[in-house]
């Protein structure tokens, strides 16, 4: 069976991932086993592509896989320049696997490949390894050792390390749990060099392993910390490492083969089928909820229909704690985003020349998988327009009394159903008088329009302020801050801005948890009900008819002093109009575009589970979806950003109808 | 039937080999991800040749090769080395361990044909 391009793109994106967190892993603290592991995940990387045929990534894969080759053998010497320059090539693999994810044309990789090349011929190359043969470990030893396992005994020896023996004898039918057991306890005491297996001196059935381990501890501290008897010292320790202290790393790598055995990768179409599965079982509850009301209402309250209801309360329970679990499931730690983003700030800090101390804090706070894969994006370019444009250059900062180097902190936390992202700098800050400027220029705003500051930073947000000009390489790859607030928009959230000129800047998006259970607001107009999501939804208020006036052909009303544009839900969806003396208002949108949607009934607040509508339905405009609200009920859910944009392009057309003016 | 062993931890790798053993003759074909699924493999069947690679993990191809040539039970058995050109020194270590023969990957499939029919005296 031919395996299917999305399971490459699978596998390649959870590769190149692996390898970009390990490649952090290594700048902060060497360590033999993740270059290693990095050298076999482009190996791995390699053969994947070549089995699609993806030439541009087999190339480049080969290439890179040798640089490491040599790294790992220790024929050229690690170097931060090093690291960046893999790093760099390893965002060049991610393109690339983009551009086939997305049919697109694949980059020409020849150039990249001879780079590669050429930084191996350049890199300095390490003093020559000293000959092993002098060491006294035996040639049936060494007969073995791979290439890079004997420049792992030879670093451990220039090091200073004791290498030991140890003989483990395991029933061949079991023996592997047994001696990754053993490996693992390995790990705090010194590095595996190589586990060779042997049958000789073994009882039949059994199996031999000797493991050979380079260690600062002297042989009776190994043999107590490995509870291993049978072991032999073939170097001892040079005294002055007697005390080495545990690795970290090692504690890591443990923490990470744990992780791999009790882990399980789920697409994330299961679980939405799993969902809708307990949002079709909460409607048969609904159903048994019903039949028990009217039973009673027939029957008074006969036990049976009490009973039924009982059980029905606590089927409601048990899958509400059911849907609850499943989407605990989806949810994932920002660290997978702040690693990444961490990446993007160290690779930028250097080619913009500048100086940056990156703090992060919430690490553990979580969210929905599918919303950290699309806000990755706008907060890449975030953090880019911060190095670029926010923190000033080592002189600048020096010039004007600030520290040299620049701050930029990410912080992640969540606050009742969402969570808050915040991307600060103590950079120069947004000057509102060069933005209003600037928009003026660009013919958006008018010289004469009266705008407030607030309202002048939000341009920064509107489509086409942000261009090219001025725009260095960094943040200038074509997104702007408005596809960011677009975005940031369509998954149901919203960004702020707090900033001060020669301060600093400080963006705030708040986000939904998560994207499958969507808290929202039942309302009603013309005797039909609606959901509006609550993380579109401002505030809301009660206002009477005759306070609606007319500006411009336009229905307003005054809200605490500022006229607030109103769009009648009736009109929208060409529904009669319910006329009454009372409205609800209920304000959604953010900064300057905020509209008043005008509903009759204000009914309760929920969580609701988004259906997509059917193929038939799904052009309605307004519409995003339907949900059941629990009581056998469907009710349409409210498309906020279509409705704005129908509020706005309304503007022109004109549509009072049966409204007074004043 | 003969039977062959693949040990190799890349699966593109392992099928590739089947595909071009299959061809060659009527030949049942195992294959193991690892050195340790190697041991896991072996006692239960009878295999009349082994494909090595070097580069593993748990336990490289020379270690794998070693147990295997001293063992009285496997030490019969042809093994084929399939790794790399940069494993060249490795391989080396392999055949003075007394594997059969080496290819370097990407493998020549008539090459790969040629060496299967000389340690089976096909």
């Amino acid at each position: 069976m031919k395996p299917s391009k999305k399971d490459f793109i699978a596998e390649a994106e959870e590769i190149i991932e692996e390898v970009g967190s390990s490649v952090l892993e290594l700048q902060e603290e060497f360590s033999p086993e993740t270059l290693n592991s990095i050298f076999r995940s482009v190996h791995t990387m390699k053969g994947l592509s070549g089995l699609f045929g993806i030439k541009e990534i087999t190339d480049l894969s080969h290439a890179l896989e040798s640089l490491l080759d040599d790294l790992r053998l220790g024929k050229i010497e690690i170097t931060g320049e090093i690291i960046d320059f893999i790093l760099s090539n390893i965002d060049i693999l991610k393109n690339l696997i983009d551009q086939v994810a997305e049919d697109k044309a694949i980059d020409d990789v020849s150039n990249d490949v001879r780079e590669i090349e050429k930084f191996r011929g350049l890199a300095g190359s390490k003093d020559k390894e000293s000959s092993l043969a002098a060491t006294g470990i035996s040639e049936s030893i060494l007969k073995v050792l791979s290439e890079y396992e004997e420049h792992r005994l030879k670093a451990n020896l220039g090091d200073g390390n004791g290498i030991f023996l140890l003989k483990t004898v395991f029933e061949l039918t079991d023996f592997a749990p047994q001696l990754e057991e053993l490996i693992k306890r390995l790990k705090g005491t010194g590095e595996l060099i190589a586990t060779l297996p042997t049958s000789q001196g073994v009882p039949d059935g059994s199996i031999g392993f000797n493991l050979l381990l380079g260690a600062s501890y002297p042989l009776e501290d190994i043999k107590g910390k490995t509870l291993l008897s049978d072991v032999e010292q073939l170097v001892s320790p040079k005294l002055s490492q007697a005390a080495a202290p545990e690795s970290k790393t090692s504690k890591a790598k443990e923490a990470s083969l744990k992780s791999a055995a009790t882990t399980v990768r789920v697409n994330i179409d299961k679980l939405d089928g799993i969902l809708n599965t307990i949002n079709e079982l909460m409607l048969l509850r609904s159903a048994l909820v019903r039949i028990s009301q009217e039973l009673t209402e027939s029957y008074g309250y006969a036990p049976l229909a009490v009973d039924l209801y009982k059980i029905s309360q606590s089927i409601d329970v048990k899958l509400r704690h059911l849907q609850h679990s499943v989407l605990d499931l989806r949810m994932v730690p920002f660290s997978h985003i702040f690693k990444k983003l961490a990446q993007v700030v160290r690779r930028y800090t250097r080619e913009a020349g500048k100086e940056i101390n990156l703090n992060i804090f919430g690490e553990d706070t979580e969210i929905d998988k599918q919303i950290a894969e699309e806000i990755i994006d706008p907060l890449v370019h975030l953090v880019r327009n911060s190095i670029d444009h926010g923190i000033e250059s080592k002189n600048e900062r020096v010039a004007l009394g600030k520290n040299p180097q620049g701050d930029l902190t990410l912080k992640a936390f969540s606050r009742g159903n969402s969570v808050v992202i915040e991307i600060q700098d103590d950079g120069a800050g947004i000057d509102p008088d060069k933005v209003l400027q600037k928009a003026i220029e660009k013919k958006m705003i008018s010289k004469e329009q009266v705008l407030d500051r607030n309202e002048i930073i939000n341009l920064i947000f509107a489509p086409g302020l942000s261009t090219k000009d001025g725009v260095s390489e960094i943040s200038g790859r074509g997104v702007g801050m408005d596809i960011v607030k677009e975005k940031i928009t369509s998954l149901g959230g919203f960004v702020g801005i707090e900033t001060e000129k020669g301060a600093g800047s400080k963006f705030i998006l708040t986000l939904p948890i998560t994207l499958a259970i969507v808290k929202a607001l039942i309302t009603e107009v013309s005797k039909r009900r609606f959901a509006v999501p609550l993380t579109s939804i401002e505030e809301t208020f009660i206002f009477t008819r005759d306070s609606v006036q007319t500006i411009e052909g336009r229905e307003v009303i005054e809200l605490r002093n500022e006229m607030l544009p109103l769009l009648r839900a009736s009109e929208a969806f060409d529904l009669e109009e319910d006329i009454r003396d009372e409205y609800y208002g209920v304000v959604v949108g953010v900064g300057q575009k905020r509209i008043g949607l005008v509903m009759d009934e204000l009914i309760e607040q929920t969580e609701i589970v988004i259906k997509p509508l059917g193929e038939h339905l799904k052009n309605i405009p307004c519409i995003s979806g339907a949900a059941e609200t629990g009581k056998y009920e469907i009710v349409f859910v409210m498309d906020i950003d279509a409705m704005m944009d129908e509020a706005f392009s309304k503007r022109k057309n004109n549509g009072s109808r049966g409204t007074k003016d004043v | 039937m003969l039977s062959a062993l693949i040990v190799d931890d890349s699966e593109t790798t392992r099928s590739f080999i089947r595909s071009l053993i299959e061809d060659v003759a009527e030949i049942d074909v195992l294959e193991a991800s690892s050195g340790f699924e190697a041991f896991r493999v072996l006692p239960g069947h009878s295999i009349d040749i082994i494909f090595v690679d070097i580069n593993m993990p748990d336990i490289n191809g020379i270690e794998l090769i070693n147990f295997l040539k001293t063992n009285d039970l496997y030490k019969k058995i042809p093994i084929i080395i399939i790794s790399t050109e940069r494993s060249r020194e490795d391989m080396s270590k392999g055949m003075a361990l007394g594997a059969f023969a080496y290819l370097t990957k990407p493998v020549n499939p008539d090459e790969l044909r040629e060496v299967i029919k000389k340690a089976l005296n096909l």
